[in-house]
């Protein structure tokens, strides 16, 4: 009896113009089937950061810090002081921390003020309140046990938050991110320059001085991303889609790559066609391992070897929308995230290929069109020395906040928290493995509860 | 004559009961035992009990035994001549009249100066009459009257119904709900005598005033220095009067003494708590010009005092046999005699219908309260039973066998257990024949077991004690009355226990100290003559009537905010906010054959309390014009694009998981817990967004149930894809049902209701109406976007107009059983039984499967998970049957038990949204 009729397994997804790789409703891969959302914000999120195993701290626009439990998604503190959006929030190394047995966490406002609060208890530790600048950016000396705080210049604290020193005003534009080099540097992006600067103290540590190194002027346009790769290298990614490796010693360029579109060996023809506007191939966002270099640029993801010095895989279209942030999971897993409001799970391959044949070219020479969505990956055509063939594969997607993602937090087992545009926080748990930790604490409580005497 | 049967039918009873004992897994009692009716021999079928009666259906009766014309009659609940029929109300109060075994005496007991008034408890008797086919729970009590023979007037209410087995059973539940009714009657009747009291008194002091007055004078006139017979006689007069104000005085105290500290214990309250809601409710209710000016009349005594005028008493005053005696309104006060009414209709309304329907109902309640890990998945009750009365809920009366009604019986607040036991043990013990060598047994067993007095041996007592009245072959049982020589020696000791209230905390702790003994039935006042009066005590200028004032007042005060003061008594008695939830756990087991209602928790917990707001119906709202719009929009859209199914995929997201700060504020709270919602097409013109979860589980019962069954079954018969829909539902897996039709589409989420899991023990996570933050204005744009199809992942998507049904496919077998679309249930009602039994054996499994330890750990040393996961797999197919889908259905109310049972008590539930990447197909009829 044919009771019903079963219409196809699958509906096709989205608008079929985007040549978004895009998966099924069936994701074996994805581990994430659970979902907690935390609410607190009440604008843009903007920041997340780790205290520790298991709390995180986030920030935005709307000034608030709110401090949440992982495991639980428990709300823990919510930290009001700011009375403007925060720029920058940074959470003090633990084993800083340790001295004085709390963790601890800097926050910089658009109100011109940086707040230590500590965690413990939710309480402000110190306020400072006598930037001439906003503060755009925050950075722990761990080595030096001093902060710095990065806006119009630069300004060096202790943890009693004593000015030590600071630059003199650097150029018209603001500091816009920091990381730490080697030999007590410290490396600042300021507009398009990267600033070189040296702290230097006495002795005794009373006296601090900082000067200013050198200054790089190879990026065309503003620098968007800054990473420390290892201690020797560190790399900086331009809005015009400029990626430096730098020697994080002598500072001189190590790698450059700016050419995404060409940058697979593809037709010179098809680049023609396919030449995107500047802010397309801007990179928001670099990520590292000792390995590759994965950079967010436009809407795709490129994994740039340091070794071979050229991209080995991407997707050029990662997402609808631009990437905004980008992440190495273990497990050779990549994450992305996008203004689309879409986060996704990426995995790279590694294939052996004993002959390297040449890729079809019918097979890049449909790019950015109407490629059909099935399609599994671009598979970057490699040098026929190779015979190793990388490739980017989506593995899951992760669809609930309903505006751009603007980053998420890798928390290891605990899940991954991704915060949004929507005001939202999404905590994404592993079902399975949840649905196990609670099987545990069920046992757990049966066990130390009397009043239910059940048999096992 | 009562007929040998009418034995064999309580006997009858206690076997099944052991055999419950022996066989716990089946409920005996559900099993129908033969038919075996005293009618039965006489051809009668089952149901035609009441043909011996003379009166249709079952009716509450108050008489009095007046000291003028013998007992008579005073009303009838419900107050409608067809009920009693051509039954003889005359006689039978005689009959109910004459068995009052307790000594209502009052008066100059030997070897005291002043007239005592006892503070009787009420006597709770049993009594059949087979000649009039009526059996009857009466419930005796006594009022006080000034100008009655001994200051007593004997009342009693009684349960009349044909039904003999009915009264047996339903004795505890009668003699709980009687005794709160009695209760307010007395509370009443102690406010206005002590009213009655302090006129006379006044009446009495003035008296006196003028007789001496008078004896002054004569005095003054009088220098002869010998007395005329004329001062002798005004002196004697004036002694007289000194001595009757001496014994009102010590009346007014005796009255005023009443052993409140009882009371005071508000889980030892037999009505107050309960009554001050209605109070309170009625106050808010019937708006306040109904009550207010009587309860300001009591509570302000000032105005009445100052407005009357004492009289002069006539010396010789003369008890006047044609003087008009009160009515029981005028003994009761107004405002109590009607509360009391309104209780009385209650008890009518609650004990209605037939036996085994009470008994059912109550059977399958007491099972569920054993169920506490696993009872909140789908059982309605569950939550609607905690909530405390409403009024609203009154307003359902139409079917006899309405539920609503019946969950009376379990708001009653618990702790009358303890009372009534014990009321119950003292008046077995009570019947005078043969009782000494159990009185020598009973108060080893009352101090050694203070909180969990065995029941099984008071029902042994009882029918013992029955056997032995019925063999005395007279048509009256007896089965007990109140006092007891056991009783009363405790009690006497404790009478002298009460002081004038030390302070509340201390007279409070003391009352719960004491409770557990002092269970007697009859209440001596302490022996000491009340020679020193307290002025205050019966200063007129007192500022109540009598002292339970005071008392009185902060009940009302407080159960106006009810869940606040609730939680007060629990800190008050130690922290433990339910100590009387511990006292049913022994008695448990012996659910079948004792009421449920002992094992109700009592409605105080806040959190609860907050939850009514969810289960309040929302009337329909005017729908029309909104509907309109929303169609030409809709068929616009369609019309465009022809596939009404993507546009489905659309809709529900903002509902979902949306962004803008509002909904951030609604949406992902609900999201978790929200499983059936249904697009509201007012989404764009409603502009109020008026929460209205979950008016499903309103207080329609019983009546909710049977049109859910009927729109299910219709579901099922109707739609061929009705099993993937129910197993969305039974895998957490939201649906939402899209239609044009308002009436079509609620009556969609009506039937797939009963197969939505609770998430928690609160609302069902059936939202009614939503309406959207994105509303209809932003179609157009959706249809730009499309981009909210994502959300489809989440989402199980049933269109009540294009008939289709996008939702992940089901292969298991449990659905077919379910939803069978051949089935021969006809009824409503009767299908939703067989969903509730199916989804009850569901939730067995649900629970096997949570709480095996060895599912979920390793079992030797080393193991892996991926062997305990196999384990698992394994068990849900091979042990519990269930292939394919089937086990994603347990997997998902197991999660939720898991979440239920760690859940903080403070926090509740996480709202953990759970789902599974799993492909939908669509399905078309």
């Amino acid at each position: 009896m044919l009771r019903w009729l079963v219409g196809g397994g699958r509906e096709p997804q989205g608008l079929a113009e985007k040549s978004v790789q895009t998966l099924g409703e069936e994701q074996t891969q994805n581990p994430y089937t659970e979902l907690l959302v935390l609410k607190g914000h009440h604008d843009i999120v903007r920041f997340l950061v780790p205290i520790d195993d298991y709390r995180f701290a986030s920030a935005g626009d709307d000034g608030i810090v709110c401090l949440w439990n992982a495991q639980t998604g428990e709300k823990l503190f919510e930290l009001h002081a700011h009375t403007q959006k925060i720029k920058a929030i940074v959470a003090f190394p633990e084993s800083y921390a340790c001295e004085e047995k709390c963790h601890m966490i800097l926050t910089a406002g658009a109100d011109r003020a940086v707040i230590v609060w500590d965690c413990d208890n939710g309480r402000q530790i110190h306020k400072v309140s006598c930037f001439h600048s906003t503060v755009k950016c925050l950075t722990v000396l761990q080595r030096l046990d001093v902060w710095l705080s990065g806006g119009s210049d630069l300004c060096v604290w202790n943890r009693k938050l004593d000015l030590l020193c600071k630059t003199s005003h650097l150029t018209d534009s603001d500091i816009s991110a920091m990381i730490e080099l080697p030999k007590n540097c410290v490396a600042a992006a300021v507009g398009k320059e990267l600033i070189i600067l040296r702290l230097k103290t006495s002795k005794d540590g009373t006296e601090w001085d900082v000067f200013e190194v050198k200054r790089l002027l190879d990026h065309q346009d503003n620098i968007l991303s800054l990473i420390s790769i290892s201690d020797l290298t560190f790399a900086t990614g331009s809005h015009v889609g400029e990626l430096i490796v730098w020697d994080a010693l002598d500072w001189t360029m190590q790698a450059y790559e700016c050419n995404w579109d060409a940058s697979l060996h593809v037709d010179p023809q098809q680049e023609i066609k396919l030449s995107h506007s500047q802010n397309k191939i801007s990179i928001q966002h670099l990520a590292s391992d000792e390995k590759c270099v994965f950079a967010a640029v436009g809407k795709g993801i490129y994994v740039y070897n340091l070794q071979m010095k050229r991209v080995i895989t991407f997707q050029r279209t990662a997402h609808d929308s631009t990437v905004l942030h980008i992440t190495k999971v273990p497990n050779r897993q990549l994450i992305s995230c996008s203004e689309d409001g879409s986060v996704r799970i990426w995995e790279l391959r590694e294939k052996q290929q004993l002959t390297a044949e040449p890729v079809p070219s019918g097979f890049f020479g449909i790019w950015g069109f109407g490629r059909a969505t099935k399609q599994a990956n671009n598979t970057a055509k490699k040098a026929p020395e190779s015979t190793t063939v990388y490739s980017l594969d989506l593995t899951g997607d992760l669809i609930g906040h309903s505006s751009a993602v603007q980053m998420f937090l890798y928390f290891g087992e605990h899940g991954l928290a991704t915060c949004s545009a929507d005001h939202l926080i999404i905590f994404w748990k592993d079902g399975e493995q949840e649905s196990r930790l609670r099987s545990l604490m069920l046992f757990h409580k049966l066990e130390q509860s009397e009043d239910l005497q059940l048999g096992i | 004559m009562i007929s040998a049967p009418d034995v064999v039918a309580f006997t009858k009873e206690e076997e099944e009961e052991e055999e419950a004992y022996s066989d716990p897994p089946l409920p005996e009692e559900y099993s129908v035992p033969l038919f075996s009716s005293p009618f039965a021999s006489q051809g009668a079928n089952p149901w035609s009990k009441l043909s011996g009666a003379k009166f249709t259906r079952d009716f509450i009766l108050i008489s009095e035994f007046s000291e003028q014309v013998g007992p008579q009659p005073l009303l009838t609940v419900p107050d409608d001549a067809k009920v009693s029929g051509t039954f003889d109300l005359n006689y039978f109060s005689l009959r109910i009249m004459s068995v009052d075994y307790q000594a209502s005496f009052v008066g100059h007991p030997p070897g005291c100066p002043y007239p005592k008034l006892n503070f009787v408890e009420d006597s709770k008797v049993v009594l059949g009459d087979s000649k009039e086919g009526a059996f009857a729970y009466v419930h005796h009590l006594t009022l006080y009257d000034l100008e009655a023979r001994g200051f007593v007037r004997p009342f009693c209410m009684a349960y009349i119904s044909a039904d003999e087995h009915k009264i047996m059973q339903m004795f505890q539940e009668l003699s709980v709900e009687f005794s709160k009714a009695s209760e307010c009657l007395k509370t009443g009747n102690r406010k206005a005598f002590a009213n009655e009291l302090e006129k006379k008194l006044k009446d009495l002091n003035y008296t006196r005033t003028v007789l001496h007055n008078e004896t002054e004078v004569q005095k003054k006139n009088n220098e002869k220095g010998y007395y005329s017979t004329q001062a002798i006689e005004k002196a004697n007069e004036l002694a007289s009067v000194e001595k009757s104000i001496i014994e009102h005085q010590d009346l007014l105290k005796q009255i005023r003494s009443y052993p409140y500290s009882k009371l005071k214990d508000s889980d030892f309250h037999p009505y107050e708590p309960e009554s001050a809601v209605e109070l309170a409710e009625d106050n808010l209710e019937q708006g306040v010009t109904t009550s207010k000016p009587d309860e300001t009349g009591e509570m302000n005594p000032y105005p009445r005092r100052s407005s009357y005028t004492p009289k002069l008493i006539k010396a010789k005053s003369t008890k006047c046999f044609d003087k008009k005696l009160k009515t029981l309104q005028e003994l009761c006060d107004v405002y109590f005699f009607t509360q009391t009414l309104d209780q009385l209709h209650q008890i009518e309304k609650t004990f209605r219908g037939d036996v085994c329907y009470l008994l059912t109902n109550q059977i399958s309640r007491a099972l569920l309260k054993k169920q506490t890990i696993t009872n909140f998945l789908f059982e309605e009750t569950f939550t609607v039973e905690e909530r405390p009365p409403e009024k609203q809920s009154n307003a359902f009366q139409a079917s006899p066998l309405d539920s609503s009604d019946a969950k009376y019986l379990e708001v009653c607040p618990v702790p009358k257990m303890a009372i009534n036991l014990t009321v119950y043990k003292s008046s077995v013990e009570s019947v005078p024949i043969k009782m000494d060598q159990e009185l020598e047994d009973t108060p080893g067993t009352e101090v050694g077991e203070p909180m969990a007095y065995d029941q099984q041996d008071n029902l042994g007592y009882l029918d013992a004690d029955l056997k032995g009245s019925v063999s005395s072959g007279e048509s009256i049982e007896v089965l007990g009355t109140e006092k007891s020589a056991a009783a009363l020696a405790l009690s006497e000791s404790q009478a002298s226990l009460p002081q004038p209230h030390p302070s509340p905390q201390a007279v409070r702790n003391k009352a719960v100290s004491r409770r557990t003994i002092s269970e007697d039935s009859i209440e001596v006042l302490s022996t000491c003559p009340s020679e020193a009066l307290i002025p205050d005590d019966f200063k007129a200028s007192y500022p109540s009537a009598i002292n339970e004032e005071p008392y009185a007042d902060e009940e009302d005060e407080g159960l106006r905010f009810s869940p606040s003061l609730n939680l007060d008594r629990a800190e008050e008695m130690g922290g433990d906010p339910e100590p009387e939830n511990l006292l049913p756990a022994d008695s448990t087991c012996c659910i079948g054959k004792e009421s449920s209602s002992f094992l109700e928790p009592l409605p105080n917990l806040a959190p609860k309390l907050c939850d009514d707001d969810g289960v309040v119906s929302i009337p329909p709202r005017p729908y029309r014009q909104a509907d309109q719009e929303f169609r030409i929009n809709f068929t616009d859209y369609s019309s465009h694009d022809g596939i009404t199914g993507s546009l489905l995929t659309y809709e529900p997201d903002p509902h979902y998981l949306m962004s803008s700060p509002e909904t951030g504020k609604i949406s992902l709270d609900k999201c978790s817990d929200s499983t059936v919602s249904y697009m509201s097409s007012t989404g764009s013109t409603s502009s109020d967004r008026t929460p209205s979860p979950a008016p499903l589980i309103g207080p329609s019962g019983e009546r909710h149930k049977k049109k859910a069954g009927q729109n299910a079954l219709r579901f099922i018969r109707q739609y061929p894809f009705a099993h993937p829909a129910i197993y969305s539902l039974l895998s957490g897996r939201t649906l939402i049902v899209l239609g044009e039709d308002k009436g079509a589409v609620e009556k969609l989420v009506t039937a797939l209701s009963i197969f939505v899991p609770n998430c928690g023990a609160y609302a069902k996570p059936v939202k009614h109406w939503t309406t959207s933050p994105l509303h209809i204005t932003d179609f157009q744009k959706w249809k730009l976007i499309g981009l909210q199809s994502r959300y489809s992942r989440y989402i199980s998507i049933l269109d009540a107009d294009s008939k289709t049904l996008r939702c992940p496919q089901y292969r298991g077998a449990l659905i077919s059983r379910l939803a069978d679309h051949r089935t021969q249930i006809k009824r409503g009602s009767t299908y939703y039984m067989h969903v509730q039994t199916l989804l009850t054996q569901l939730c067995s499994k649900a629970f096997l499967y949570t709480f095996c330890h060895h599912l979920h750990l390793p079992i030797r040393e080393g193991e892996t998970e991926d062997s305990v996961a196999a384990r698992r797999l394994n068990f849900l197919k091979a042990h519990l049957g269930l292939p394919h889908e089937d086990s994603r259905v347990v997997q998902y109310l197991a999660e939720l038990l898991k979440l239920q049972y760690l859940q903080d008590p403070v926090r509740g539930v996480s709202p953990v949204l759970r789902f599974d990447y799993v492909p939908s197909a669509l399905y078309k009829i």
